[in-house]
């Protein structure tokens, strides 16, 4: 009886590993939650894309949930997504935008030519503020409650429908 | 087989084409213990963006920018610890490419270990099983016997 | 050209092949299972119909491609006009569909073998084991048909020209290797449908092995081939000088390996002694398993990885759900036939079977550690805690240590006898070598470099410990009145297969010790006149340019390399392009190989001052490596060319278990 019992081990072995690779079928491997969740916004200290001689600090996203949106001109995701960005801003949500690793002279061009839905960007031409962020491409953005908090994470293009399935919903959550 | 084995042994020694460019960056070291050590964290850190590339070995923006922060950190005397937690805090626990001993990977670390201590006792018991077997089942005389007989080719 | 009929006629082909592998799968079992000769006798027909009408598919495809019909959409996305015709023919394979076409008919054509070349089995053995290749067959025919039909139409907008190959898969290495790998993957169903059939016949005693012990070891030898040419190429097309990176499609090749090294080993006691009956059959099944496995984690996406073929969730559900049934059925079957009371068979600690006991538990330990490492991160995720890597540090941490342990044991394995060894005279044989091997060892590091290492000293020492032992083996066994040639030719070639396997493992630990501890690696910064000085070479640019090729621009620099003060010297030519179809830079390596060294200069960057970045290495040994593992499966190869393997055929009665009075004079 005991051999028996010995002799289901490797089936029982191979249907566990079964359903967890039945179960891998269904994940993403690329879709990882953001290091800094429930984390502080890091520190910065950098000049805006409007203005050069405005610097911005992390103060900037004190006191209302904001939206922090990674973005460059060079990234095509991030045109495509303009339109959702748009949406959000119409419906009431403040956002920021980070303009990571560009020029000036195309971070103006791109919002002229594709729409400004930020209240203000900042511009990280090093990616500096990206790498903090742990941003290691774009478009990503990230929930900031008003404590300065991340409280959400988004990698990559957001659909139009990911605005009202999940964005709206957790900026509401965080609002209260 | 022999002109197989010759035309691979041939293959093994063409010269070779293209491989991915990658970044490489002249960097200067004070000493040849930090250049190993910067050896070590770039093929231990795993690139975020790629599919399964250490950023030592990657093209990509974000691990060429992992590799400057890892340089500048080591020039700043910061120990490889410190540089580790530094990426884990951005980038989380996926860029470690030497997993941390923790609860979650307990049975990572701990399983290995568990078999080689649980094939030894399963050598020991059979070994001691079937020694008491051969012993029992024949004689002495017999026993030299059938030895002979199974290692035949020795004495051939 | 799209008015010809050859994919149509591959597709309909390879339905037919599928209809012949589902007569093939019932019939015979059945017929074994009622005793029924007429049923049973369907195996053989059909196996060999079934391995015609999937060359004939091949060939379809094949066709397709070297002919340019873009209309076939697995030609159009992978080929293009423009490619030599190699690389047309070899594009059938550098993708999903036509590889899992190749993995069919190469299991077309071990089942054919198998039906040509095992004539004197007994008839409901040859049966069931027809039977259950043909199963196995249904299954990816299937899955072929369903998922992955290469020959499906664009019909009617047949693009003017083709995708084009990855210029990464236009090359050499990854023409060959694939199909290497196959070989080895399905080849591993021969001795596992030899198992199951032994399973379902309740025959269990040693005959099956001895059946399939020929199949096992050529299969392994391609699956060592294989992973061999695999890292090969990774090292020059991939790896920046690396060999092997624990990917997840690397350790998918290397679990069947290891599974299939204990089983080699696990096979011989069997066969010899009657001794782990139960066990090997369960090797045989896992070894099998986990090669079904590799191609899910390749196939499916789950895992990332470099090299991992484009993800489609329906596949990787399809093949899961083949792997659920075959390994399921299997493990149950084993649970259920295997045999309940082991037979005692006696041995003492010092004796063949108590080390090649030894050296399977290390095997299997090895294989679970690299399948747990493996799929760890998959395991966290699907838990939800969290995104975690495992990679090299963790490979090597454990991987080594147990590789030391494996060759301890290894040293004396050829030395001892079965049943029982006498210690004294084993300590008599081998301890000349032990001391040889520690000194040498010892001072290997301190002659080579100067400095002390304690990872190449124990490389060295373990390497020699598995060759110097056998060598004095094979002095011995060579003495012979008329000479040592004489003696040599008397020794059977089973036990030439082994030692040729083992020094083939020693070789490539050498290799693997030397390039880890002394390669040299160098970024810096050189303009023309400059000169740099590595591991005694030293390296000069002579001239930089830049040159057009047929679609690529080129810089390029030249760099003389001369070694010490000696006076000959060599040019070396690394090239940057950037090939214009697709925008993609690529380095154009400059690699100047040797038996015990390579070097290697790679361009980098324009430093924008006269001076580019220049990446030069030194790998000492580097060769070594893929070399053992050249040699082991020429040991493999030629094990299975022992006489005694075709005497079995008509000297012995199959039916009778060779086990209980070994007659056979050689190991």
């Amino acid at each position: 009886m005991k051999r028996r019992l010995l002799l289901l081990l490797p089936l029982l072995g191979f249907l566990v590993l079964g359903g967890f690779l039945y179960q891998g079928l269904s994940m993403n491997p690329f879709d990882r939650d953001s290091a800094l969740m429930a984390r502080e916004f890091p520190a910065f200290e950098l000049a805006t894309l409007e203005d050069p001689e405005r610097t911005v600090d992390a103060s900037l996203l004190e006191g209302e949930v904001t939206l922090v949106n990674v973005w460059g001109e060079w990234c095509p995701t991030c045109k495509q997504e303009m339109p959702q960005l748009l949406d959000l801003a119409d419906r009431g949500v403040r956002l920021i935008g980070v303009d990571y690793k560009d020029t000036r002279e195309k971070g103006r061009e791109f919002l002229a030519e594709f729409g400004n839905p930020f209240e203000v960007n900042v511009f990280d031409p090093e990616g500096t503020l990206g790498f903090d962020l742990g941003v290691y491409g774009a478009p990503e953005t990230f929930l900031v409650d008003a404590d300065g908090i991340i409280r959400y994470h988004h990698t990559g293009y957001i659909k139009p429908d990911d605005v009202r399935e999940t964005i709206l919903p957790e900026v509401e959550k965080w609002r209260d | 087989m022999a002109r197989l084995i010759r035309g691979l042994l041939a293959a093994l020694l063409l010269l070779p084409l293209l491989a991915q460019a990658a970044g490489i960056e002249v960097r200067q070291f004070d000493d040849p213990v930090t250049e190993q050590r910067y050896q070590d964290l770039t093929a231990s850190l795993r690139c975020p963006k790629c599919e399964n590339q250490a950023i030592g070995d990657s093209d990509s923006p974000i691990a060429g920018d992992m590799r400057d922060r890892v340089y500048v950190q080591l020039q700043d005397g910061r120990s490889d610890k410190e540089i580790l937690d530094f990426m884990v805090r951005r980038f989380g626990d996926y860029v470690l490419y030497n997993p941390r001993l923790e609860g979650r990977t307990l049975l990572l670390w701990g399983l290995p270990a568990a078999l080689v201590l649980l094939g030894a006792v399963v050598v020991v018991l059979m070994v001691r099983a079937r020694r008491r077997t051969s012993a029992r089942a024949l004689s002495a005389e017999e026993r030299d016997r059938l030895d002979a007989l199974i290692n035949r080719e020795r004495n051939e | 050209m799209q008015t010809l009929m050859i994919p149509e006629i591959g597709h309909f082909a390879l339905i037919i092949a599928l209809l012949m592998a589902l007569v093939q799968g019932v019939m015979p079992l059945a017929g074994a299972a009622t005793r029924r000769p007429l049923w049973m006798a369907y195996g053989r027909p059909m196996a060999t119909g079934q391995f015609l009408f999937l060359a004939i598919a091949y060939a379809c495809l094949t066709a397709s491609y070297l002919l340019d019909d873009f209309s076939v959409a697995n030609v159009a996305n992978n080929s293009n006009s423009l490619l030599p015709w190699y690389y047309k023919a070899s594009a059938v394979w550098g993708n999903h569909e036509g590889s899992v076409l190749l993995w069919s008919l190469i299991l077309g054509g071990w089942t054919f073998a198998v039906s040509r070349f095992s004539r004197e089995l007994p008839r409901d053995m040859l049966a069931r084991v027809l039977g259950v290749m043909g199963l196995v067959s249904v299954g990816f025919l299937a899955f072929v048909l369903v998922t992955s039909n290469p020959f499906e139409r664009l019909l009617p907008n047949v693009p003017q020209d083709g995708a084009d190959l990855n210029p990464l898969l236009q090359d050499f290495g990854l023409i060959v290797h694939p199909p290497m790998l196959y070989m080895g993957y399905v080849g591993f169903s021969v001795v596992f449908a030899f198992a199951i059939a032994a399973l379902l016949g309740g025959r269990l005693d040693a005959a099956w092995t001895r059946w399939a012990r020929p199949w096992t070891n050529v299969a392994w030898a391609f699956l060592t081939v294989g992973i061999a040419l695999g890292s090969w190429w990774a090292y020059y097309e991939l790896g920046w000088g690396g060999w092997w990176f624990w990917d997840p499609v690397e350790n998918a090749s290397l679990l069947p390996w290891l599974a299939g090294t204990a089983l080699i080993h696990s096979l011989a006691v069997t066969e010899k002694r009657g001794a782990f009956k139960s066990w090997t059959v369960l090797l045989a099944i896992s070894t099998f398993s986990l090669s079904l496995m590799g191609t899910f984690l390749v196939r499916s996406g789950v895992l990332t990885s470099v090299h991992a073929f484009a993800n489609d969730p329906s596949r990787g559900l399809f093949i899961l759900v083949l792997l659920g049934i075959t390994v399921g059925l299997s493990l149950l079957l084993f649970a259920l036939r295997a045999p309940r009371v082991s037979h005692q068979v006696g041995f003492s600690w010092l004796s063949r079977d108590a080390l090649l006991l030894i050296n399977n538990i290390l095997l299997v330990i090895m294989t679970v550690t690299v399948l747990l490492g493996t799929v760890y991160p998959l395991l966290l995720d699907a838990m939800n805690l969290g995104k975690i890597s495992v990679g090299p540090p963790y490979f090597n941490a454990l991987f080594v240590p147990l590789t030391v342990v494996l060759c301890l044991f290894m040293g004396l394995g050829p030395l001892a006898r079965w049943k029982r060894t006498d210690g004294r005279d084993l300590l008599k044989r081998s301890w000349l070598a032990g001391l040889l091997a520690l000194i040498i060892g010892a001072l290997a590091p301190l002659l080579y470099r100067g400095e002390w290492n304690l990872q190449v000293s124990l490389g060295v020492l373990i390497s020699l410990w598995v060759v110097l032992p056998m060598a004095r083996d094979l002095w011995a066994k060579t003495r012979h009145s008329s000479g040592r040639l004489a003696g040599a030719k008397r020794l059977s070639l089973a036990y030439w297969g082994m030692i040729l396997g083992h020094l083939g493992v020693a070789v490539t630990i050498i290799g693997v010790t030397v390039v880890s501890n002394y390669a040299i690696d160098r970024n810096v910064r050189m303009g023309v006149g400059d000169s740099v000085e590595l591991a005694g070479y030293t390296f000069t640019m002579t001239e930089l340019g830049s040159r057009r090729g047929p679609n690529f621009l080129a810089d390029f620099a030249e760099i003389e390399v001369r070694r010490g003060d000696s006076q000959r010297s060599f040019a070396m030519t690394p090239e940057k392009r950037l090939y214009l179809a697709r925008g993609m830079p690529m380095t154009d390596v400059a690699l100047r190989p040797g038996l015990f060294r390579d070097l290697y200069v790679a361009m980098g960057e324009d430093l924008e001052d006269g001076s580019w970045a220049m990446r030069l290495q030194y790998k000492p040994f580097v060769r070594w490596l893929w070399l053992g593992g050249l040699l082991m499966a020429a040991g493999g190869i030629l094990a299975v060319a022992d006489r005694r393997y075709r005497r079995t055929a008509t000297a012995r009665d199959p039916e009778q278990g060779p086990a209980a009075e070994p007659r056979e004079a050689t190991a």
